[in-house]
C-alpha cells in the first residue's frame, strides 16, 4: 500500500507526542531527583541525592531482599509451570479441561482475595516476616500465568517432536527437558521477565506479609521513605529512582521479550 | 506411546500443590472469613451473610464501588477510545524507529506502581510540573490536585489513563497490522471515505483486542492499591477510596476482618462477572455478524 509523505509525517507526530506523554512523569522524577534537597539553593544536578537516599532509606538491603525474593520466586515458578504446561499442552488425560480451568481461575483472582487468610493463617504458623510468607503467594500467582503460557507453547509445537522422542525411548522428563525445552527458550524467557517484572514491582504481599519490616522490599521500602521525608520531593523522586532502575535496565536489556509477552501474553488471556 | 495413567497427574502435582495452598485455599478461606465477625484475634461470631448486608448500608463501601466504576472510564474506556483513533492513524504507517517508540510508550507498563506514584504526586503538588505547564500557558494556580476532593479522583483516573493507553494501543496496532490489505483496497474502490472505511473495516476486524484491552483495564482499574495507597490513601475524606483499598484499611488498619473478607469477595465477584460480560460481548457480535 502506499502511504503518502504527509501520512508519514503525521506518524511520527503522532508517536512522538504520545511517547513524550508516556515520558512525561519519568523526565519528572527524574528532574525532580536531580534537584535541590529542601534548604538548598545551588543549581545544578544534584547526583549526590541519589546516594543520599540510597544511605537515608537503607535501599541496598531492601534491593538484596527484592532480588533474594525474585530469585526464588522466579525459578521455582518457572520449572512448576514448565512441568505443568507441559502436562496440559503434551498429554490427555481424565479431568485436564477442568483443571486447566482451575488455573485459568488464579489469573483473575486478585490479590486482595487471598491476603486477609494469608496473613492471619501465616501468623498463626508463625511465618510471617519469613521470605516463605512473601514468596510463597507470589510464586502461586506466577504459576497461574505460567502454566497457561507453557501450555500453549507446548501445544503449539509439532506432535511428532514427541512421538519421534518417545520412539528413541527417551522417557518423559528427559524429553521434556532435551526437547521440548529447547525450542521454547524464547517464550520461557519471556515469561521469566513477566514473572520477575511483577515480582519486583508487588506492593501488597510484601507490605501485609513482613510487619515487622524484616522482609521489606524496595518498593515497600519507598513507600515508608515517602511516608518519612514527606516534604523533600527531591529524596522522594531520587528513592524512586533506585527501586524502579533494575527493573527499567532489564526492561531495555530485554524489552523484545518483555513486549511480545505483554502484547502476546494478554491476547491470549 | 506408552505412558502410566498417573504421569499428567505426577507433572502437575508440585505446581498444583503451591498453587491449591496460595491461592486456591485462601480463596476459600476469605469467603469463610467473610461469614464471621472477628477482630483478628481472639474468639470469632459467626454471623452469616450480616457482613455482606451491611455492605449495603455502609457508606464508605457504596463510595468505593462507585469510585471503582468512575475510575473505569479512565483506565479503560478514555484508553480505548484514544487508543483506536492512535492506531487507525498509525496503521498505515511504514514508521523508522518503531522499536523505540514502542519502548518508551511501554515504559508506564513495567515501573512499579510506587514509584508511579511519586511521580505523579510531584506533577500534583501545588507547585508540581503540572501547575508549572498551567503557568507557561497563563493559567496560574497553586491547586493541590491531589487534595481537593472534587478533582482527586479525576487525578487518580488520569495516572491511569496514562498508565493504560499505550498498552490498548499497542494491542489494537498490533490486531490492525494483521488486517489483510486488500479489504481496505475493496472498501475504497467501493467509494469509501477513512472514516467509513474505520468503522465497515477496521473496527469489526479488532474486536478481540478491543476485547482483551477491556478485560485487562478493567482488572487493572479494579486491583488499583498501589496507586490509591500512595497518591491519597482514599483521601481526602473518601473521595478516592477503592474497594481494593478498603479490603486493607478494614482488615489490617480497622481490623474488622470479617467485613474486609465480604469486600474483597466482592471484589472478585465483581472482576469475574465483568470480564464474563464484556467477553459475552465480544462473542456475540462476532456470532450476529
Amino acid at each position: 500500500m502506499r502511504v503518502s509523505a504527509g501520512e508519514k509525517a503525521l506518524n511520527y507526530v503522532v508517536l512522538t507526542l504520545f511517547s513524550l506523554f508516556a515520558l512525561f512523569p519519568v523526565i519528572t522524577i527524574v528532574v525532580t531527583a536531580l534537584g535541590p534537597q529542601l534548604g538548598v539553593a545551588e543549581s545544578g544536578p544534584h547526583w549526590g541525592n541519589i546516594v543520599d537516599a540510597w544511605n537515608q532509606g537503607s535501599f541496598g538491603p531492601a534491593l538484596l531482599r527484592s532480588l533474594l525474593v525474585a530469585l526464588l520466586v522466579v525459578p521455582v515458578a518457572l520449572v512448576l509451570s514448565i512441568l505443568a504446561g507441559y502436562a496440559f499442552g503434551t498429554m490427555r488425560f481424565r479431568g485436564s479441561t477442568f483443571l486447566f480451568y482451575v488455573f485459568l481461575f488464579g489469573m483473575m483472582v486478585p490479590a486482595e482475595a487471598i491476603i486477609i487468610p494469608l496473613f492471619y493463617d501465616m501468623r498463626a504458623l508463625g511465618l510471617t516476616d519469613t521470605i516463605w510468607a512473601i514468596a510463597l503467594p507470589q510464586i502461586a500467582q506466577s504459576i497461574a500465568f505460567g502454566t497457561f503460557w507453557m501450555r500453549a507453547q507446548f501445544r503449539a509445537m509439532p506432535p511428532n517432536l514427541v512421538e519421534a522422542a518417545a520412539i528413541d525411548g527417551t522417557s518423559g522428563l528427559t524429553t521434556l527437558w532435551r526437547i521440548m525445552v529447547p525450542p521454547a527458550i524464547p517464550s520461557i524467557a519471556t515469561v521469566t521477565v513477566l514473572m520477575f517484572m511483577w515480582t519486583w514491582n508487588e506492593f501488597l504481599i510484601p507490605l501485609v506479609m513482613s510487619p515487622g519490616a524484616t522482609w521489606r522490599t524496595a518498593p515497600l521500602g519507598l513507600s515508608v521513605f515517602k511516608g518519612q521525608y514527606t516534604a523533600d520531593g527531591a529524596l522522594i523522586a531520587a528513592a524512586g529512582l533506585i527501586v524502579a532502575a533494575p527493573i527499567v535496565a532489564v526492561f531495555l536489556l530485554m524489552q523484545r521479550y518483555f513486549i511480545s509477552g505483554m502484547l502476546e501474553g494478554a491476547a491470549k488471556e | 506411546m506408552v505412558r502410566n495413567r498417573t504421569t499428567p497427574y505426577l507433572y502437575l502435582l508440585p505446581a498444583f500443590l503451591v498453587y491449591g495452598l496460595f491461592l486456591l485455599y485462601p480463596v476459600a478461606r476469605t469467603a469463610q472469613f467473610s461469614l464471621f465477625d472477628w477482630p483478628g484475634f481472639g474468639p470469632s461470631t459467626f454471623v452469616g451473610f450480616e457482613n455482606y448486608a451491611d455492605l449495603l448500608e455502609d457508606g464508605r463501601f457504596i463510595t468505593a464501588i462507585g469510585n471503582a466504576l468512575y475510575l473505569i472510564l479512565f483506565y479503560s474506556v478514555l484508553p480505548l477510545l484514544v487508543g483506536l483513533v492512535l492506531a487507525a492513524t498509525l496503521r498505515r504507517g511504514q514508521v523508522r524507529g518503531m522499536g523505540i517508540y514502542r519502548v518508551l510508550i511501554f515504559l508506564p507498563q513495567v515501573i512499579a506502581l510506587v514509584v508511579v506514584a511519586v511521580a505523579w504526586r510531584q506533577i500534583y503538588t501545588p507547585n508540581g510540573t503540572l501547575n508549572q505547564l498551567l503557568g507557561l500557558v497563563g493559567i496560574e494556580t497553586d491547586t493541590g490536585w491531589l487534595g481537593v476532593p472534587e478533582l482527586a479522583l479525576s487525578a487518580v483516573g488520569i495516572i491511569g489513563f496514562w498508565l493504560e493507553t499505550g498498552l490498548v494501543m499497542l494491542l489494537l496496532l498490533a490486531g490492525m497490522n494483521r488486517i489483510p490489505n486488500d479489504l481496505y483496497e475493496a472498501t475504497r474502490l467501493d467509494g469509501a471515505g477513512p472514516i467509513s472505511e474505520f468503522f465497515a473495516v477496521t473496527l469489526p476486524s479488532v474486536r478481540g483486542e478491543i476485547v482483551t484491552s477491556m478485560v485487562l483495564t478493567i482488572i487493572a482499574a479494579l486491583k488499583t492499591f498501589d496507586l490509591v495507597y500512595m497518591t491519597t490513601s482514599g483521601g481526602p475524606g473518601t473521595a478516592t477510596t477503592v474497594p481494593s483499598y478498603e479490603v486493607y484499611n478494614r482488615a489490617f488498619q480497622l481490623k474488622e476482618v470479617g467485613s474486609a473478607s465480604a469486600v474483597a469477595i466482592v471484589l472478585t465477584v465483581l472482576v469475574f462477572v465483568i470480564n464474563i460480560f464484556v467477553t459475552r460481548i465480544g462473542e456475540e457480535r462476532k456470532v450476529t455478524r
